[in-house]
Parts: C-alpha cells; structure tokens; sequence
C-alpha cells in the first residue's frame, strides 16, 4: 500500500494475472475493490460476514471470502476471481462440470460456490462426501447441492 | 399498540388500464398492417416468436427467472409448437412498458404462486403454433402451393410433394406480415418432442463465468451507487439526520430523504455510500410498534385460538363442536409457526435512470408489470414515458414480487436527475426489511367414537393474512382465503381427507410486521399443523399414521395416489434400518398433489441426521422434467432450513436477526438425499416450484416423534436446541 502524490491510497492488487493500481482505501473489503473499482462483477455480494461464501476468490490458490479480507492483506498476493478461472479461453474443468451437470438455479452463489470447488479439487482431486461436506460450506438458497456434490464427483472421477 | 396495518394500496395505473384492453396475447400485432420488429431489425412473427435470417429463434418470455426454471420450460412450449431448431432457440424479456402500450399481447408477467408455466401454458403454446402457421403459409405463398401440402420441423419447411425445403429465417419477414390464424390446435402432450424433456437449461453458462448480469451487477456510465437505512421499526418514519457529520467522507456525493422513512447515502462507490451511511447520525420517530416483540404477538395469537373470539370459516362440514362435545376420546394439541425471511442471495436492489422526462428501472422483480406501476407512480411522469427492464434475479421466493425497493430507487434516482442511480440494500437492511412468512398458530382438536373412528376434527388457525395488507381486493368478505391453502374444500389447495364433521377456522390477527408470499406460502404452517395432528391422532389410537390416513383418504384418489407412492418408495411396510425412522405427510398446493416421506436418525434426543427423502408429485403434466427435480429437491432445501435454522424474531417492534450468522441456512453436508417420484396425471395443470415445501418440514418431524416419542409443536427447532447432526 502507497499513497501518491495527492495523498491518496493506492493499492497494487495482482488480479487474475494483471497487475492493476487502485485507487482504494487500504480497509476497503477485497469484494468491495473488485467489484467496484476493478469493475469484476462476477464476485457476488451475499452476507458480508464471510457466512455465506458468495464472494470466494483464490489468494495465491486459497479459498477465501472476500468481503473479510481488506484490500491491505493482500497487497503483492495473487488474486483469481471467477472471471480469471478459465485459462487460454477454456472454462475451467469445474465450470464445464457445472454446465455439464446443469447446477445453478438463480446462480448468483455459483460462481463463488464453482470457487470454493475449484480451490478444493487443486488441493484434494478426489474428494470423498465427507471431505465435500467439509470444505463447501456456501450458502445455496435455490438448494442445488446434490448437483453440486454430483458435479464434484464427476470432474474428480474425469 | 396498533396492531392493524394501515392498508397500503398501490394505484395499479398501468394494470387496470391494460387489462381493460383486454388480452390479445400475442396473436395479432397491434401496428395495423406494419411489421413489428426486435430491437436489431429482426420480424416478430408475432409478440412471441422473433425470426432472424440466420434461422436463431428468439423467444419472448413474460414471466421472471429466478432459478425455478421456467424461462427454460417456457421456451420449450413455444418451440414445441413451433416446431423449431431447439439448438437455434435463445430468448429475451419484453419489458412491462412495452407490453402496456402494445394493449398487453404478453398476458400477465408476474411470476409468483408457481404460476410460471401452469398459468401461461396455453397461450404461449398458441403463440407458438400461431407463427408456425404463418412461417409455413408464407413459404407456401411463395412456392404458390396450398399451406396443407407443407409441414415444418426443425425450423424446416417442406413441400411435401416435391421436397422443396426453406428455412424459418428465409420466410419469417413474409410470414410477419400474414393475418395469424383465428383457430390452432394444439398438439397432445404424448407427442411432445421438446416439452416434456429433461433439457439443459438455457441461462447456464454465464451462471458459471461470471458473465450474467444480475441487478446488483448492472452499470451505467456516470452511475453513483445508494446505500439506505428505513425506519428498523415497521410503520415508523425517519425524524431527522445530520447530513454534516458526513459530507466530507470519500466519495459522498448527497444524502436524501426517501419517502417519510428512509433515508439514503449517494457515494461514488456502494462501499462509500454504506460506510458513511453506517456513520451518519439518524434520528426515528419509531411510532406506534415500538414496544411491540415476539411475546406480545404471540400472546395476542393465542387469545385467537378461543372459541369464543370470532373467526372465519374456511371449510366446514357437519357439525365438528357438537361432535366434539359427545366424543369417546378427544386429542387437542397445539401449534405455531414464526415469520421467515425469503432471505435471497442477492439483496434488494434497483437502478433507475430519471432524466425529468423519462425514466428507465432496471431491476429483478418477480413482478415486472407491478414494479412498472410503481415505477410510474414514485417518478411523477406518464406510462409512456416510464419502463422496466428485467434483469435476472438472484432468488426471488416470493419477495421479489414487491416492489417497494423499485420505488425507493426512483425516489432517489427523481432528486438526482440525469443521474443513473444504483440502490442496493445491505444484508442487513434486507433482513430487517422484508415480507415476512406470516406468523400464526393452531388448535387443534380431533374426536372419536368408541370405536376409535374420527368422528371429528376442529383446526383454529390464529394469525396474519398476507392479502389483508398485500391485496386486499382479493379478500372474500373480509376472509383470506389464501390462509386455508392445503385446507379448503375443493379447488388447487384442496384438503385431502372427509371427515364426517369438520370445521377450519381463522381468526384474523395482523401484527404490524408486514407480511409477504414466502415459497410455498400458507402450506407451510398448514401442513405442520395437519400433518402432524394427524400423526398424533394416528398414534392416540395406536394406529399406524399411512394406515390411518388411508381410511381418511379413499375419497381423494390423487392426494392418495402420491401418498402410497412415497410410502412404497421408503418401504413403509418393511422395517427401517437400525436407528432410523421415518415420517410421512401429504398436501395438495398450487393445484399439484404432493406427498413426502422421511428417514432421519436422531442422536441424544436434539441431534437429527436427515438421511434420505422421497418425494412424489403429481403436477398434472411436466414440461422439464430434470427441472422440476431439481425444484423438488430445493424445495427441501429451503423447507428444512426454514425448520431448523428459521424463525425471524420480533424485539422492539423490529426483527432481531440481522445476517446469515443468525439467520442460518443449509449447507451440503446437511443436504438429504432426495428421491423425486413424477406422477403426472394428465387433464389439469399444477405448479411445481412450491408445492412440495408442505411436505418437508411435517415429514421429518413426523420421523422426529417416532424415533424420540417427542411432539415438536413449535418451529424453529434452533429455538428448542434441536440442530442437525
């Protein structure tokens, strides 16, 4: 974190490859900047309270919810968001599970819900039910966990 | 305390008007001889079915998607009768203004009461065959052969005694200017090829980038962001705010009053707006509620349940009092249920864009017509010059059918004109802030004879009716009849059993927190409250509750129907395995019959493992078969989440939960496995979103008793340290 010449903090986040400059306030919640000053939009906002897991992005591969996390704790870190997760112009293996499978309802907790498998499947490529029931703990109002549980099993059985 | 909500009665300018014009519904254009056209020039062949060249059919679709599926279910019917390229089907929404000005050829847009596809069905599958006449008309025009001797499938017309073949996209801007048929016929569901399947759904893949654009997602250029506080006490107005302590912090841009009870901060970034909203000193004159809280509710509930107090009759036969008074055996026993929040994962939210002469919205809303009046009435201007764009909703649950935060974010957008305007609530605004399930409680009394026959049964619901505030021009004589849904004695929510004699009950009780549509609605208490008293009842004369039930049930072959479905499913007749136990219940809702059985385990009496569901219904007919599943299966979901994490609690005339933390809802690792039985029947048409929810909460604490010999009464079961294992 640095403040320019009128003062004014600037924040260095590295976000899905890119490494932009923003003009943000270092206690500024990480949902907060990418939503609003880095125009990412794909990050939903649910809770707030890091509850319901809406907003999950991968800092340097980690799961994390990003309205708990400030702008200042992730300065130099690398930070993916739904929109960085496929690579090359391909969707992601869980993405394309996720189609495959039909999952979302309204969608609007998929994306962080497809974050949070995705950051479990890299560190655990064959989870069992209860390693599942352990790791994703969003909030899916619309109730799609079957096909969530069903897509998982599928892109670790691929 | 006032406990009577002052009526709030929206003009429905636009709505009245409209229907006064009666429902063409798509089949005529109303431009006389010209060609209407989509936005890029495309023909309408007529208000539902836009042709491109390039053979892409786009398919308008009134109703709202909110993750129930039926944008997609929809579209299947009009392709179904059209007989189009499904591959080369994409849809879009007409906007509620467009709609008003055209004389409404989309019929009704509100998407509410699992009406989405039960309530459309028809019409749209007319729209679809209508353009499909005219497609091959116009082909048969320009061949210069008779229409009789062309047919169409896979947006391919063809003369069938040459082989001559064209393509919708070739012919639609001729077939665009035909007169459309006066008589289809629609094809009979057993020859469905696109209707009837378990298709993908077609809003999938920007649900899984990021790339679909909710509300809360949309942008303008020049857009500022509001954040707003209304009074935490219902019915209280905002008295002062000291705009000072604020008008220096990073990015605040103005501070306005909205309507007599709010107030909003106007910030470059929605983040700004909250932070210095969160700071701004705020002065309530919190009213008449102020004092008001769950206990003094419920204690004024309870008076209710007296037989002495009156009450309106819902359903009655013979004479259940007098019955009652001569019994062998009488079982009483009662029930409650507390509000619920819909609790949607995106939080209310609207942008509006007024310019002094004009204003556009665009916003989720399960009711875009409504959100349309609304819209015109808070920005002071004409229809005419007033719209609504839909955007997909992030949840809906029946609380997108208000309107009441479009209107905030016009009144808003109104002071700041030229200015495009995001309003988004925090969660703890929508938490504090919604339409509630409303709370009621039950007595309820069954009799026998000696020979343990029931001879009678008396169900007193006390509590709020959600039409009384919300459409009070629905009411009966000052009755709800929405409050005896699962009850009544005949129609779409028709009580499953004869009993010789019969009385239900409402007394009306209407606590100042507002009341709203909540999935499923009144099935919810009301099937807690039948359901289990009948697994009382059953057990009271040491009968098994499937066995009891079915003596009830002989008169009512489709609600037995799904009943004996699930029973056989679970294995009603043979033993569980060791340590689980099972529940059963039935309801008929939203003109669909459905019945759900349970097998739970429950650990030191409070610790309930929800290990299996099966759940059976009967919609009449299934249009996506893989989506109405998936509706089933999220109607347990949010059923169960509602029993054992639910319950909105009223403090000082507001409601004490605030966020998810307090608030809580189900994860994957309390998710039951759900068998789903589809049964259609044929011959009428029920919805699907909603209908099965009845069964949830009943089912699993019918199971609940027979594992502890505990009658749970009272929901939320978080209230009674009763969690999921």
């Amino acid at each position: 974190m640095e403040l320019d010449q009128k003062g004014i903090a600037m924040a260095n986040l590295t976000i899905n490859g890119k490494k932009i400059e923003v003009d943000v306030e270092p206690d500024t919640p990480l949902l907060w900047a990418i939503r609003e000053n880095i125009g990412l939009t794909g990050t939903k906002y649910g809770c707030g309270i890091a509850q319901c897991g809406a907003c999950t992005v991968h800092v340097d591969g980690v799961a994390m919810r990003s309205c708990g996390v400030l702008v200042s704790e992730v300065d130099g870190k690398e930070i993916t968001t739904i929109e960085g997760l496929a690579a090359e112009g391909k969707l992601h293996k869980v993405q394309q599970a996720w189609i495959e499978h039909d999952v979302p309802q309204c969608g609007y907790c998929q994306t962080g819900m497809i974050m949070a498998v995705a950051a479990l499947l890299k560190d655990n490529p064959k989870p069992t039910d209860q390693d599942i029931d352990e790791a994703i703990t969003n909030i899916c109002r619309c109730g799609t966990f079957a096909q969530v549980r069903e897509a998982i099993h599928a892109v670790a059985n691929a | 305390m006032n406990q009577h909500v002052k009526l709030n009665r929206r003009a429905f300018v636009i709505g009245t008007a409209a229907a006064g014009a009666g429902l063409a519904l798509g089949f005529n254009l109303p431009f006389g001889g010209a060609v209407a056209r989509a936005a890029d020039g495309s023909p309408e062949v007529n208000a539902w079915v836009v042709i491109r060249p390039d053979d892409t059919v786009v398919i308008r679709i009134a109703r709202s998607e909110m993750g129930q599926g039926s944008l997609t279910g929809l579209a299947q019917l009009v392709a179904e009768e059209l007989e189009c390229d499904w591959s080369k089907v994409t849809t879009e929404y007409p906007t509620p203004g467009q709609s008003a000005a055209r004389g409404r050829p989309w019929g009704d847009f509100s998407t509410g009461g699992s009406r989405g596809i039960r309530g459309s069905h028809e019409y749209v599958r007319k729209g679809g065959a209508t353009a499909r006449l005219m497609l091959i008309q116009a082909a048969a025009n320009e061949w210069k052969v008779p229409a009789s001797e062309c047919s169409a499938t896979s947006s391919v017309i063809t003369h069938l005694p040459t082989g001559r073949t064209t393509t919708y996209g070739k012919v639609a801007e001729a077939a665009s200017k035909l007169s459309p048929p006066s008589d289809v016929k629609l094809k009979d569901s057993k020859d469905w090829k696109i209707a009837g399947k378990g298709l993908k759904r077609l809003d999938t893949a920007d649900k899984t980038t990021g790339a679909m654009v909710y509300g809360i997602d949309f942008k303008l250029p020049g857009m500022l962001n509001a954040a707003i506080k209304d009074c935490p006490v219902f019915g209280g107005k905002l008295k002062s705010f000291d705009e000072a302590k604020i008008a220096n912090m990073k990015g605040v841009k103005k501070v306005v009053r909205v309507g007599d009870s709010g107030v909003a901060v106007v910030a470059d970034t929605w983040w700004h707006a909250k932070t210095a909203l969160d700071a701004l000193p705020i002065e309530w004159d919190e009213g008449p509620n102020a004092k008001t809280s769950s206990e003094t509710i419920s204690k004024w509930l309870a008076e209710g349940l007296e037989p002495s107090q009156a009450a309106f009759v819902g359903n009655q036969n013979g004479n259940a009092t007098a019955e009652i008074a001569r019994a062998a055996k009488v079982v009483e026993a009662v029930y409650n249920y507390p509000y619920q929040n819909q609790a949607t994962m995106e939080p209310m939210n609207a942008t509006a864009l007024h310019t002094g002469d004009k204003l556009d919205v665009w916003c989720g809303t399960q009711n875009g017509e409504a959100a349309f009046a609304t819209a015109v009435q808070a920005s002071g201007l004409p229809p005419e010059k007033c719209d609504v764009h839909k955007l997909i909703l992030g949840g809906g649950f029946g609380r997108r059918g208000q309107s009441d935060y479009v209107r905030q974010a016009v009144l808003i957008a109104k002071e700041m004109q030229g200015t495009p305007i995001k309003l988004l609530w925090s969660r703890e605004e929508d938490m504090q802030h919604g339409f509630y399930h409303p709370v009621t409680q039950c007595r309820m009394v069954g009799a026998f004879d000696a020979d343990n026959n029931l001879t009678a049964l008396r169900m007193r619901i006390s509590g709020q009716s959600i039409l009384a505030r919300l459409r009070p021009e629905a009411m009966i004589n000052g009755m709800d009849p929405a409050t005896f849904q699962g009850l009544a004695p005949s129609g779409e929510a028709a009580i499953g059993y004869s009993i010789p004699n019969l009385l239900i009950e409402h007394s009306m009780r209407n606590p100042h927190v507002p009341p709203g549509f909540w999935r499923g609605v009144n099935i919810n208490p009301n099937t807690i409250y039948l359901e289990s008293f009948m697994d009382e009842l059953a057990h009271a004369v040491g009968q098994d509750p499937l066995a009891f039930r079915r003596k009830l049930m002989a008169g009512h072959p489709k609600h037995l129907a799904v009943l004996n479905a699930v029973a056989e499913r679970i294995g009603w007749d043979k033993p569980a395995p060791q340590g689980v136990y099972r529940g059963l219940a039935q309801v008929m809702g939203y003109g669909s019959y459905v019945a759900g059985a349970a097998e739970i385990s429950v650990t030191d009496g409070s610790k309930i493992k929800v290990h299996r569901i099966v759940a059976a219904t009967d919609p009449g007919y299934v249009v996506n078969p893989a989506q109405v599943e998936r509706q089933v299966a999220g109607s347990f979901v949010y059923g169960l989440s509602a029993l054992f994490y639910g319950g909105c609690t009223v403090k000082d005339g507001r409601i004490e939960q605030t966020n998810f933390d307090t608030y809580n809802s189900m994860r994957i690792s309390e998710m039951p496995k759900v068998e789903t039985i589809l049964m259609p029947s044929g011959g009428f048409w029920g919805g699907v979103g909603e209908p099965t929810i009845g069964v949830a909460a009943p089912a699993v604490l019918n199971a609940y008793f027979a594992a502890t010999g505990k009658r749970i009464r009272s929901v939320p079961l978080r209230q009674q340290n009763i969690s999921f294992a």
